[in-house]
């Protein structure tokens, strides 16, 4: 019976010994197969790709006793250079802070706050706090803290909490009606138990605090100074730093419109600000606090002019 | 050269063998070190599983295939601690099934997004992202005001905790009332969902109104929940960290 898998039985083959016939021109065996007078080459393995295996693989064997390697129990080997990515790459972050002492350590201490810094220090934080900002605030307070329908305006001279660089830094660390136990706490209560007349009443009183030329009526005056003075300050002039802004200037953040009132009146507000304290470092808050107590101020001044 | 495989080649089941022991031990290096992940890996005291609230907003994370372009690992590197904060360690994603590290990072990564922007702005820039970040180029999710599907939410935690997620019976009893609980401060049941899974647990109306249950709420109360399982990572980072 024929071995069809037998190679000395294959076409070609030496009966022998079972090897394939030689191609002349470049000296390779064949594999034995012939199609229509075509044979096939049985080109041999490149020899790189060999070595590049042989390589690698006592690559993997240096490897595995230079770094951690192999699992085992509860454990794993360490490796001779006993190397940890975690560890790895906190030291290069705190050597990456480190680059920043000089400067940043300037800002970790609340007298900072008072003092500000100097000019030749200030320069080297400005872009910085330029990065933090955009990381941090942006999102909410806008790309150049021109504020957002719902996200107070950073870069006018208007601040709800005052302008005091502490006071920035106690609203950043803590937030406003945030999670943290030191939250700043404020809200727009709903006067949704108004009668609607009453409500409609004040609504148009509040538009027209915004326009100096508007008359007020007396009705809304009276509503006015029961409902909202206490904490919008007497004539809505705003100023008591409790969170609740000005009505008669640009302070205001859900808008100053007919709609944006009557909804603010009836439905009440809580804005959010959340607390960055542990997310942001107290030099970082220091830092943010002064650039945006700079940029009202900066803003202010333009302005004016 | 060595014939070996030439030879193998010629003998099919020899061949079959060989392939299973090759591919035996690809599988094994792989998969040993599963067998003692209980012991290697460490779960934090503090750490909870997602309330049911917050499973409902995974699975429409998942739906909507935000993993595409966000990932949820902050890596070990020093730039990623720089701007996200600690590193994401094993522990945080241990009861996540199907873990979502994500590969691929178009927009930002979220492992520590949890409580860093107020719900109102998740709200909005999920309906219309433009309306906040002027220059994102995430699509608008204007559908997720719809409202929420919780019919499952019981089934889910039952597969989950047969799955090793440690959902007690009272958990998995209570999903629904939990569910609910969490986006109404002022319901009785608020009590029965902090004993369940903790005080640190957010319970707000997440989208803004009280009167209805929506996929936002369950979504934002989801982003809101990224790193704030367990507080340990930041622990640890503050005590190496300068």
């Amino acid at each position: 019976m024929k071995n069809e898998t037998d190679p000395k039985e294959l076409p070609g083959a030496d009966p022998h010994t079972g090897n394939r016939e030689i191609d002349p021109v470049t000296g390779y065996e064949t594999t034995g197969h012939e199609w229509s007078g075509i044979k096939e080459l049985n080109t041999a393995f490149p020899k790189i790709v060999i070595w590049a295996l042989i390589i690698t693989h006592v690559y993997a064997v240096v490897a595995w006793i230079l770094l951690p390697a192999w699992p085992y129990g509860n454990d794993y080997t360490k490796g001779l250079l006993g190397l940890d990515q975690g560890v790895q790459a906190v030291d290069n972050y705190n050597q990456m802070v480190s680059t920043r002492n000089g400067w940043l350590d300037q800002f970790d201490n609340d007298e900072v706050l008072l003092e500000g810094v100097d000019e030749e220090v200030w320069k080297k934080a400005q872009s910085a706090a330029d990065r933090l900002y955009a990381d941090n605030c942006a999102a909410c307070h806008g790309e150049v803290a021109q504020g957002n329908l719902g996200y107070p305006v950073l870069n006018d001279a208007f601040w709800l909490w005052g302008s005091d660089p502490k006071e920035i830094a106690r609203t950043i660390k803590f937030g406003i009606n945030s999670t943290h136990e030191e939250t700043r706490y404020a809200e727009m209560p709903a006067f949704d138990w108004l009668e609607k007349s009453d409500r409609s009443e004040l609504t148009q009183f509040v538009v027209n605090l915004r326009h100096q030329d508007a008359e007020l009526s007396d009705k809304g005056q009276l509503l006015f100074e029961e409902n909202c003075a206490a904490c919008h300050g007497d004539n809505g002039l705003g100023g008591l730093e409790n969170g609740a802004p000005s009505l008669t200037d640009s302070s205001v953040i859900y808008g100053q419109d007919q709609r944006a009132v009557a909804y603010t009146i009836r439905h009440g507000r809580q804005g959010v600000m959340p607390a960055w304290v542990g997310r942001l470092t107290s030099a970082e808050i220091n830092l943010l606090s002064l650039y945006l107590s700079k940029l009202g101020t900066i803003k202010n001044v333009e302005s004016a002019k | 050269m060595l014939k070996l495989h030439y030879n193998l080649e010629k003998v099919s089941m020899g061949l079959v063998a060989a392939i299973i022991v090759a591919a035996s031990i690809g599988g094994i290096v792989e998969i040993a070190p599963l067998f003692t992940i209980d012991e290697t890996v460490e779960i934090p005291e503090d750490m909870r599983p997602n309330t049911p609230l917050e499973l409902a907003g995974r699975e429409i994370y998942i739906r909507e295939g935000c993993y595409a372009c966000h990932s949820q690992m902050v890596r070990s590197l020093a730039d990623e601690l720089d701007r996200y904060g600690p590193y994401s360690m094993t522990s945080e994603s241990a009861y996540d099934r199907p873990m979502l590290w994500g590969s691929k990072r178009t927009g930002p990564d979220l492992a520590r997004l949890g409580e860093k922007y107020s719900d109102t702005w998740h709200v909005q820039h999920l309906l219309d992202p433009r309306s906040v970040v002027p220059a994102s180029i995430m699509p608008s999710y204007s559908w997720l005001d719809q409202d929420l599907d919780a019919d499952l939410i019981k089934d889910q935690l039952t597969t989950l905790a047969r799955l090793g997620v440690p959902y007690n019976e009272e958990m998995i009893k209570q999903a629904r009332q939990d569910l609910f609980a969490q986006t109404q401060p002022d319901s009785e049941f608020v009590e029965g969902l902090n004993a369940r899974y903790g005080e640190r647990v957010a319970v707000r109306s997440f989208d803004g109104d009280v009167s209805r249950l929506t996929e936002l709420d369950a979504l934002v109360a989801y982003l809101q929940s990224l790193g704030q399982l367990t507080l340990e990572p930041y622990d640890l980072f503050e005590e190496v960290a300068q």
